[in-house]
């Protein structure tokens, strides 16, 4: 296992995924987002034909794919060119985003101006549970292969996960208060986002209590996989006890110009969660890295200055 | 195997009885804390009755959990039972079912103190035992994982409960629910489904930790 990090620390080298996942992201970001744009404010048709599902579908398992093969590839400690070009791009999206979403699209009928704090909202929410659905992958894969990559991939997704539930939690209360009339409500969605921030922030508080590298990976590999399975069953209690939450939207129930800045967030924070899960990661492998190695005096150089 | 792991953690905790006297105190008095919370009126009190219970139980068995892994800890005996020609996970299983018993009958003593503090009596005494039973298990199963966990890291005291709450979060919820329906009568007959969730519950995490825990200990 410690042969597996040393020779990753190897000098950058090109690595041809890069090229495919960006490729697959520009396909996702066309379809998704600048198809929509030019239908709503120059009249063009950019589609080439092609229905408004499969263009859904495309954008959104493009972007997906486009990430997790961002965040698979064996550069943990490579390439800052990416993850920058990442960052750049993200800070793009979502000025695009705030733009779109506080200047362009109408006031929501019922809500009004409030309605607003869903562009960020739901992004965040689609984004904060991906993180954690890595996150499992990453435990799994760790637990049966072992190598030290997922480790590190899971503390980077586990870390932002909690980062972006936090987030989400801080904005459904500041959105529930002026539409609901009270800062928090234990309708399902809500309570399951809270009991999901509250599990992982123990794991994480797990990962900082136990030194031992291998215990760590593998005591929070088995931490996560027990809650993530928590969560449906945490979601369908909650649910028989309460619910009051609106019921989820799908593109035919919202219309056009909301779109455009929900999209344009989504990506957003997208690119910019893939850029911190792997600059975290990045720092976690460096870390492991320190710890796996032998102790300096074991060194052979050492050990004959010693002798 | 699994026989013999249970013999032994039985007879372990027969001979620290004054430890399980010590927790049932220790839920007691948080049972009687607990009313100061809401004040001296008998009718709300009875309406909470059941989520006190399950809280005061909750806290009870971070205590029991946690000391659960004391004598594998001492002269390194968990790497020794490791050692033995026996699956770990008639350990884990033993140890499981252990503290689900001892939790069981933790929740049992409980139950009348909650009457007579909060005025929450029943005649179906063999439902009410049925669902203490059935949330026992729920907070054992992940509990017996996590303190294996716990149990060898420093400050295991802050950890274990750290861990456990957010996980234990349905079965909580379903067993005060069906304690509270039993207690406080149950017109629309939703005990049903409460009692299928909890069982359910008690399926996924008695068969997924004990699948995972041979990964926790071993070395």
């Amino acid at each position: 296992m410690t042969e597996s990090v040393m020779t990753s620390t190897q000098t950058e080298k090109r690595n041809p995924w890069n090229a495919i996942a960006i490729a697959l992201l520009f396909v996702a970001i066309y379809f998704g987002l600048i198809v929509t744009v030019a239908d709503q404010y120059m009249n063009a048709d950019l589609s080439f034909g092609l229905p408004l599902a499969v263009r859904t579908l495309t954008a959104v398992l493009g972007g997906l794919l486009g990430a997790v093969i961002f965040l698979l590839g064996d550069r943990l400690e490579g390439s800052t060119s990416t993850i920058t070009l990442l960052l750049v791009v993200a800070v793009v999206f979502l000025i695009i985003g705030t733009y779109f979403g506080l200047y362009v699209a109408p006031p929501e009928q019922f809500m009004g101006e409030v309605q607003r704090i869903m562009y960020v909202h739901v992004p965040t929410a689609w984004n904060a549970l991906l993180a954690m659905t890595f996150a499992f992958a990453c435990a799994i894969f760790f637990l049966f292969n072992g190598d030290w990559k997922w480790d590190a991939l899971m503390e980077g997704s586990i870390e932002v996960g909690v980062v972006l539930a936090f987030l989400l939690c801080c904005q459904g209360a500041i959105w529930a208060k002026p539409t609901w009339g009270v800062w928090w409500d234990w309708d399902p969605r809500l309570t399951t986002t809270a009991v999901l921030l509250f599990a992982f922030l123990g794991i994480l508080a797990l990962r900082k209590f136990v030194d031992d590298p291998v215990r760590r990976g593998v005591w929070s590999s088995v931490a996560t996989i027990i809650a993530y399975v928590d969560v449906p069953i945490v979601y369908f209690s909650v649910r028989w006890w309460n619910s009051l939450h609106q019921l989820q939207s799908n593109p035919n129930t919202v219309s056009k110009p909301f779109w455009i800045p929900l999209r344009a967030n989504a990506f957003g924070i997208l690119l910019l969660m893939t850029a911190f899960i792997l600059l975290r990661a990045r720092v976690a492998s460096l870390r492991l890295k320190n710890e796996l190695a032998p102790p300096p005096a074991l060194l052979e150089s050492e050990l004959g200055e010693v002798v | 195997m699994l026989i013999a792991a249970l013999r032994k953690e039985m007879l372990l905790q027969w001979r620290t009885r004054a430890q399980l006297m010590a927790v049932f105190v220790f839920g007691a008095a948080a049972l009687l804390l607990f009313s100061f919370a809401v004040g001296p009126v008998a009718e709300m009190l009875r309406q909470f009755s059941a989520g006190f219970l399950w809280l005061g139980l909750l806290l009870s068995s971070t205590l029991t959990l946690a000391e659960s892994y004391h004598a594998e800890m001492e002269n390194h005996a968990l790497e020794g039972l490791l050692l033995l020609p026996a699956n770990p996970r008639a350990l884990y299983y033993g140890k499981a079912i252990a503290n689900w018993i001892q939790l069981t009958i933790l929740g049992m003593a409980l139950v009348p103190v909650m009457v007579i503090l909060y005025d929450a009596g029943t005649t179906r005494i063999v439902a009410l035992f049925f669902v203490v039973a059935l949330g026992a298990a729920g907070l054992s199963a992940p509990g017996t994982l996590y303190a294996a966990m716990t149990a060898q890291v420093r400050s295991r005291q802050t950890l274990l409960p750290l861990l456990l709450f957010p996980l234990i979060v349905p079965a909580l919820l379903a067993s005060v629910k069906a304690t509270s329906l039993i207690v406080l009568g149950d017109p629309m007959g939703q005990l049903k489904s409460w009692i299928s969730l909890l069982v359910a519950f008690d399926a996924i995490y008695w068969s997924l930790c004990g699948l995972l825990f041979d990964r926790v200990v071993e070395e």
